[in-house]
C-alpha cells in the first residue's frame, strides 16, 4: 500500500493586484505544515487558474483579493472549474472581504474564507478537515 | 562636555559599579519581563545605553546643524518653524468625479496638498473596457483612462497653488503628461507646476510588483522622464524611492533602508550613464517611507536615511551642490499594521506612527484611516486621520523645535546600528552588481519573504504583540460602517471611454500613437511623445499598449 498522498494546494492570485505577502506566507505554512503546494505568482486571470488547478491535479485551491475585485473574480474560478467537470476541487480564499460579501461568496461555492488576523494554524486545520488528498 | 574622554571614562566606571550593584541586587531578586528585548523587525535592544557606547561620536561629522551636510538633524534650517510638513492624504476611489469631490472636501478640511490612489487597472496600462479590467474599476483607486478622467479629477482645483503627488510607476510618464497637459489647459505653464511622480520601478520588482514592462526598458522610460522634467518641468519630483513598500511586504526597518537607498543608487547611476549632470537630475528626486508601530526604530531610521544618502551623494557621486545631498521625504503610516479587530485601535497606532515621522523629520506625511484595513476609507475617517496630523502640529508642541531625540544616546546608537546593517545590505547589492541584477537574482525579494515569515511566526507564538489579534481580544465585536464602490462605476466609466474614443480625431490618434512606437524603436524622448499623444486623448492602455508590443512585459516568477 502505497502512504496516503499528501494534500496538494495551489496558492493563486487573480486579478492586478501585488500584494503577495498574505498568499506566500500562507504558501510558505501550508508547506511547512506537510502539503504539496504551488504558487501561480501574481496577476492571474481565472482561465489561468483553473487550466493550472487541472494541469496540477490539486486538491484544492486558494485564492488572495486585495483590491476588492474578490466578487467577480473568485467566483469566476467556481464556474471555470465546474465547466472543466473539476468540481471535486475545492476552493477557498482570502484577503479584504467585507462581512457583506462573505454570505453571497459562500454560497457561490467559496467554502472557506479568511480575512486579516486569522493564523496560519486556524488556516491548515481547516484545510485539513475539509479537503481529502483525492 | 559630552565627548571628553576623560568624562567617558567616568561615564564606564559608574555603569560598571551600577552593574555589580543596583543592577545584580534586583536581577537578583526579579527578572525582567522578557528573556530579550527587540524591535518589530527583531533587533536586539540593549537595557540602557550611556555616552561610552556611541563609539566615534563626532558630532559635527556625524549629526551636523539642520540644513547642512550631512543633514542628520533635518533637511531645512529650520525645519517646521518655518514650515509645518504638508498634510497629504492618499485618496481616490470609483470616478473621476467621485474623487475630485473628496479631494475639495479635503483641501476645505486644512489638507495641504493632494495625492492620487489609481485604480488597479490604470496601474498596470489597462483602459477600463479591457478584460482584465472586469471587476477591478474604480475598486482600488479612481479610473483614470484619458485626459478626460484627469480633466474631471483637478476640476477647480488650481494647480499653480496646491501640489500633488501620484503614485504611478510603469505608466508614470503618461499619467504625468496629462498633468502637464490639465495645467496647460488651466493656463499654468509646466515649469510652474510642482509634485510627485512615484515612478520607482526597482522597488515594484522588489514589493509592490505592479510592473508592467522588464527592467532594463523601465529603466530607459524612466531616465526619459529625468531628461524631459529637468528641461521643461523643474519643480517635479521625477522618483519617489520608496521603501514603504517593501516595508509593507514584511520587510525590517534596516532592509527598508538598505533596498530603498540601494534603488536610489541604481537610478542617479542609470542617470549619470545617460549622459545627465548628476546635480541637474539628483535635487529633484525624493523619498518615500513607511511609519511602523516601533516608535523609536522608526526615529532612527529616518534620521540615518538622511545622513547616507548625503554621504553616498557626495562621495560616490561627487554631487557638489547641497539640494543634491539632501534626502527630503514622505511617510505614510504603516498600512499593514492596521488590524481589522477593534479597528477604532488604529486611530491610536497611526497616531503614534505619525508622531515618529515627525519626530523624524518628514516632509510630507498621510495618516492611515481606521477602516484602511477592509476597505477605502469614508469621508468621516478620513477627517480623523487629517486631524491626527493637525493634533499633533497644533496641540503636541513637538513642531517647536528642530530634531528634539537628538542627543538621546538610545536614538544616537539606534541611528548608527541602522545605519551599519543597512550598509551591509548595500555592500552586498554591489558584490552582486548593483540592484538591478540583485533584483534579477531574487535576493531583496527572498530577503523581505523571509523577513515576513518570521514575523508572522513570532507574531502566533505571541513573541510579538498585536493588541486585539493575538492578546485583549474580544469576541463581540460591533462592526463599522465602510465605504462600498458601486457595481455602477464600471458601466459609467465603460460608458464614458466610449464618449471620448468617438469624439477625438482618429487619424491623429493613430499618427501620435506611430510615433510613440517610433520613439521607443530608435531611442527617442519617450516623455515629450507622451505629452504629445494625450493631448490627442490617446488613452493610458493604448499608449502602454504600443510600448508592451515594443518593450514585453515582466512576468512574476512566482517565487514562495
Amino acid at each position: 500500500m502505497d502512504e496516503e498522498r499528501k494534500i496538494r494546494v495551489l496558492i493563486a492570485k487573480p486579478g492586478l493586484d501585488g500584494h503577495d505577502r498574505g498568499a506566500k506566507v500562507v504558501a510558505r505554512s501550508l508547506r511547512d505544515a506537510g502539503m504539496e503546494v504551488i504558487y501561480t505568482g501574481l496577476h492571474q486571470t481565472p482561465e489561468m487558474i483553473v487550466a493550472t488547478a487541472i494541469q496540477e491535479g490539486v486538491d484544492a485551491v486558494g485564492m488572495s483579493i486585495m483590491s476588492g475585485a474578490h466578487n467577480v473574480l473568485m467566483p469566476a474560478v467556481v464556474d471555470g472549474l465546474l465547466a472543466k467537470g473539476a468540481e471535486d476541487i475545492v476552493v477557498f480564499g482570502g484577503g479584504i472581504i467585507p462581512d457583506d460579501d462573505m454570505e453571497s461568496l459562500k454560497k457561490k461555492g467559496i467554502k472557506g474564507l479568511f480575512t486579516p488576523g486569522t493564523s496560519t494554524e486556524t488556516i491548515i486545520s481547516w484545510v485539513r478537515e475539509n479537503v481529502k488528498p483525492s | 562636555m559630552l565627548y571628553d574622554p576623560k568624562a567617558i571614562d567616568a561615564v564606564k566606571g559608574e555603569k560598571e559599579s551600577w552593574k555589580q550593584e543596583e543592577l545584580k541586587a534586583t536581577l537578583d531578586k526579579r527578572s525582567e519581563r522578557l528573556p530579550r528585548f527587540s524591535t518589530i523587525s527583531d533587533k536586539e535592544i540593549p537595557r540602557l545605553v550611556t555616552p561610552d557606547d556611541l563609539g566615534d561620536s563626532e558630532y559635527t561629522k556625524k549629526l551636523g546643524m539642520p540644513g547642512r551636510y550631512p543633514f542628520t538633524r533635518g533637511v531645512q534650517t529650520t525645519m517646521y518653524r518655518g514650515r509645518l510638513w504638508t498634510m497629504r492624504q492618499f485618496a481616490g476611489f470609483g470616478t473621476p468625479e467621485d474623487t475630485n469631490q473628496r479631494y475639495r472636501y479635503l483641501l476645505d478640511q486644512g489638507q495641504t496638498g493632494l495625492s492620487v490612489a489609481f485604480h488597479y487597472p490604470t496601474l498596470m496600462g489597462y483602459d477600463s473596457d479591457h478584460p482584465r479590467s472586469l471587476g477591478e474599476v474604480g475598486k482600488c483607486g479612481v479610473a483614470v483612462d484619458s485626459l478626460r478622467d484627469m480633466e474631471v479629477l483637478f476640476d477647480r482645483i488650481p494647480l499653480d497653488q496646491v501640489t500633488t503627488s501620484m503614485t504611478t510607476n510603469g505608466p508614470a510618464g503618461v499619467l504625468l503628461a496629462m498633468y502637464i497637459v490639465v495645467a496647460e489647459k488651466q493656463g499654468v505653464s509646466a515649469d510652474k507646476i510642482g509634485g510627485t511622480i512615484q515612478n520607482d520601478i526597482l522597488k515594484e520588482y522588489i514589493a509592490q510588483k505592479s510592473w508592467i514592462f522588464p527592467p532594463r526598458p523601465s529603466m530607459r522610460i524612466i531616465t526619459d522622464i529625468l531628461a524631459y522634467c529637468t528641461e521643461h518641468v523643474p519643480r517635479w519630483n521625477t522618483i519617489s524611492i520608496s521603501g514603504y513598500h517593501i516595508r509593507e511586504a514584511g520587510s525590517t526597518a534596516a532592509q527598508e533602508l538598505a533596498f530603498t537607498i540601494a534603488d536610489g543608487i541604481g537610478y542617479v547611476q542609470a542617470g549619470v550613464e545617460a549622459g545627465l549632470d548628476v546635480d541637474a537630475f539628483a535635487p529633484r528626486l525624493s523619498f518615500f517611507f513607511n511609519a511602523h508601530s516601533d516608535f523609536f526604530e522608526e526615529i532612527a531610521k529616518y534620521r540615518a536615511a538622511r545622513r547616507m544618502w548625503s554621504r553616498i551623494m557626495k562621495e560616490r557621486f561627487k554631487a557638489k551642490q547641497d539640494t543634491s545631498l539632501k534626502l527630503r521625504y514622505h511617510t505614510q503610516t504603516a498600512g499593514c499594521s492596521l488590524t481589522a479587530q477593534q479597528p477604532t485601535n488604529n486611530v491610536v497606532r497611526t497616531a503614534l506612527q505619525a508622531l515618529s515621522a515627525v519626530l523624524g523629520g518628514t516632509q510630507s506625511l498621510h495618516t492611515n484611516s481606521l477602516d484602511e484595513t477592509m476597505a477605502l476609507p469614508t469621508e468621516e475617517s478620513v477627517t480623523v486621520a487629517l486631524r491626527t496630523q493637525q493634533i499633533i502640529a497644533d496641540e503636541t508642541g513637538v513642531a517647536n523645535t528642530i530634531d528634539p531625540l537628538a542627543g538621546s544616546y538610545f536614538v544616537e546608537w539606534l541611528t548608527d546600528q541602522l545605519e551599519e546593517e543597512a550598509l551591509q545590505y548595500i555592500q552586498k547589492i554591489d558584490d552582486l552588481g548593483g540592484i538591478v541584477r540583485a533584483i534579477e537574482l531574487g535576493y531583496p525579494q527572498n530577503e523581505i519573504g523571509d523577513a515576513a515569515y518570521r514575523y508572522q511566526c513570532q507574531m502566533e507564538k505571541a513573541e510579538k504583540i498585536i493588541v486585539g489579534v493575538n492578546r485583549y481580544r474580544m469576541d463581540d465585536e460591533i462592526p463599522i460602517p465602510l465605504l462600498k464602490i458601486d457595481e455602477e462605476v464600471e458601466r459609467l466609466q465603460v460608458q464614458n471611454l466610449a464618449e471620448v474614443k468617438r469624439k477625438r480625431d482618429a487619424k491623429q490618434v493613430q499618427a501620435q500613437l506611430k510615433k510613440v512606437k517610433e520613439a521607443a524603436h530608435d531611442g527617442g524622448n519617450l516623455m515629450a511623445c507622451f505629452v504629445d499623444a494625450v493631448r490627442e486623448y490617446c488613452t493610458l492602455g493604448e499608449i502602454i499598449g504600443v510600448l508592451r508590443g515594443v518593450f514585453g512585459e515582466h512576468k512574476d516568477p512566482g517565487m514562495l
